[in-house]
């Protein structure tokens, strides 16, 4: 073991801080590579599978009725945007939670690469960056299947696909911050059972928020998805109002900011005792 | 802790590695190291002996720079683990209490994650792969999944996996628990291998037959405090007797034996619960001077006496308690 070879474990200064979140990322990317298969149901049909019943099969039946409250819109071109972004919003959920907590408790890659010279916030930006990277792999599928169904009105759905990126950074961030420090796995459940079924159906995603009661309607204004479904609907019709969308970019970027920085102080909490 | 007359002469030259004074671990009310002092040199085998709760992975969590310290100073390397935890680790090797192996990869895909975390180029992760897998005997298995390997075979990988960066210092906390005898004795040999190319070994055990093999030097570790220091041969020197007999008397007459014995002119007595030592010069003339009080033992064994011996002594427990 010659003690000369120890200088390339070093990092390099400068550079350190961000070429260890990439050392940590390129650790996931080896997993995905050898269980991505696995993830293809999900992350591949899943939105195809919503497109197609949501958008053209109950899509025949709202158009029938007239789709003024939708905006005049047929129902494929009203639901698939937010179909967009309930999808990134899954993905989002699924990558932050099981994987974070597995990591401490089940296959331990956190525990693994803590005893290297990355510390618990390269941890937890490298997996963020992976989640991130599979949100916008979803995004990109998802905008595809909308162009090919026809449901886009405008080529600025191309940005949609960053707006829905971004949607699912605001979640993923959040919500790692918060699974590294859960005790037991089954906590997961309420999050799915009470955070993302509610969501999903209550953020004008599948009818618009103005069939909510007025009492309602501020409620859904708070919640993330809304903003995420608004931004890549406007988008997807080419109908922006500047300022609204501006908000919805800026809710959802303090929102991911507030994760980042939340994240990189429980990783340390869980990791560093 | 001053140094045992003659303990750490052969090392005491050499170049500290670790270095500990009133190091401390609180958990809230509950204090995991109260306040150890210690010196590390280069190239020796450091072991920390002691049963399930001394302090022992709190100790090794903190020279691994993955634990900060609740109180006391310590440097490894000659660099502040708090401060400088990144640089310090990257010349860490750990093999970790459990195994934290990505079972889901091969084993080579498993160094080369770990070798990507020390920055290294993937060049050098294949060459050092194929050295360290031929090193620990897996090179046979190295584009099968980890998960249907056996334990004694895992341990081996990650011991392969914590010399990936080439560490002066390899941390083993338990690295042969929950192993067979004889995926032990390859560990053991494998680390004594090491130990010999000058790797510097600290690591924790609560088998005395582990320390005896691997350990230049080591401390008895019990409610976080250090209840004593030196070679093993030394420890068994200062704390027990030249050799050791074990009477068997049986459940019936285990307490009257017992009661009996207590008074024997013997070193010490320590009765346990199936078994009675008596600590002697003279195990034969012990015994026979056992028989000729009218007592006659099931069963009788005159042995050395072992670190085990040492900890009971020093503790009044057992090890593996």
């Amino acid at each position: 073991m010659a003690p000369a070879l120890l200088t390339t474990g070093v990092a390099q200064p400068g550079w350190a801080s961000s070429s260890l979140s990439f050392r940590a990322f390129s650790c996931w990317m080896t997993v995905y590579r050898r269980i991505w298969r696995s993830s293809i149901w999900s992350s591949v049909l899943g939105p195809l599978f919503y497109l197609g019943a949501m958008g053209l099969g109950l899509g025949t039946l709202v158009n029938r009725h007239g789709t003024a409250s939708l905006g005049g819109v047929s129902y494929l071109a009203f639901v698939a945007p937010a179909i967009l972004a309930t999808s990134v919003m899954n993905t989002a959920m699924g990558e932050a939670s099981y994987p974070v907590f597995g990591s401490v408790k089940w296959n331990k890659i956190y525990i693994a690469a803590q005893a290297s010279p990355l510390g618990p916030g390269d941890i937890f930006r490298g997996h963020l960056l992976f989640m991130t990277m599979r949100i916008a792999m979803n995004a990109a599928l998802v905008t595809l299947y909308m162009w090919a169904f026809g449901a886009t009105r405008s080529a600025w759905v191309l940005l949609a696909w960053p707006a829905a990126t971004l949607t699912g950074l605001a979640f993923a961030a959040p919500i790692a911050a918060w699974a590294v420090m859960v005790k037991a796995d089954t906590t997961f459940a309420y999050l799915f059972r009470f955070g993302m079924m509610p969501l999903m159906l209550f953020s004008g995603t599948f009818f618009p928020l103005s069939q909510l009661p007025s009492w309602l309607r501020p409620l859904a204004y708070a919640t993330p998805l809304w903003h995420g479904v608004d931004l890549c609907r406007m988008l997807s019709l080419g109908d922006i109002d500047l300022p609204r969308a501006l908000i919805h970019v800026a809710y959802l970027a303090v929102l991911s900011a507030l994760g980042i920085w939340a994240g990189a102080r429980t990783y340390r909490r869980r990791l560093y005792v | 802790m001053s140094h045992p007359p003659g303990s750490v002469n052969r090392v005491s030259d050499s170049e500290v590695l670790v270095r500990a004074r009133g190091l401390a671990k609180r958990f809230g009310d509950f204090t995991a190291v109260d306040g150890i002092d210690f010196d590390l040199y280069r190239g020796e085998a450091f072991g920390f002996l002691g049963p399930n709760g001394a302090g022992k992975s709190s100790t090794m969590r903190m020279i691994g720079c993955v634990s900060p310290p609740s109180g006391g100073e310590m440097t490894i390397l000659g660099r502040d683990p708090v401060r400088d935890g990144s640089a310090i680790r990257a010349r860490l090797g750990v093999v970790p209490q459990e195994d934290t192996l990505d079972v889901e990869l091969t084993v080579r895909e498993n160094l080369l994650v770990y070798g990507r975390y020390f920055g290294l180029p993937r060049r050098v992760i294949r060459e050092r792969t194929d050295a360290l897998l031929d090193f620990v005997q897996l090179s046979d298995r190295a584009g099968d999944k980890v998960d249907p390997l056996s334990g004694g075979l895992k341990r081996r990988l990650t011991i392969a996996r914590s010399l990936i960066n080439e560490p002066e210092i390899l941390i083993l906390d338990e690295p042969t628990t929950g192993l067979d005898p004889q995926a032990r004795h390859v560990v053991w040999d494998r680390l004594f291998r090491l130990k010999q190319r000058g790797v510097t070994l600290i690591l924790t055990t609560h088998y005395m037959d582990e320390a005896e093999q691997l350990c230049d030097r080591l401390v008895v570790m019990d409610h976080g405090t250090f209840a004593a220091e030196g070679s093993p041969r030394e420890l068994i020197t200062r704390y027990c007797s030249r050799e050791v007999l074990e009477l068997r008397f049986g459940p019936d007459r285990h307490e009257l034996a017992a009661d009996k014995l207590r008074d024997f002119p013997a070193e010490r007595a320590e009765v346990l619960a199936d078994r009675i030592l008596l600590y002697v010069t003279d195990g034969d003339d012990a015994l026979a001077a056992v028989r000729s009080t009218g007592l006659e033992p099931l069963t009788s064994l005159v042995r050395r006496g072992t670190l085990e011996d040492v900890f009971l002594r020093l503790t009044g427990r057992r090890l593996e308690d």
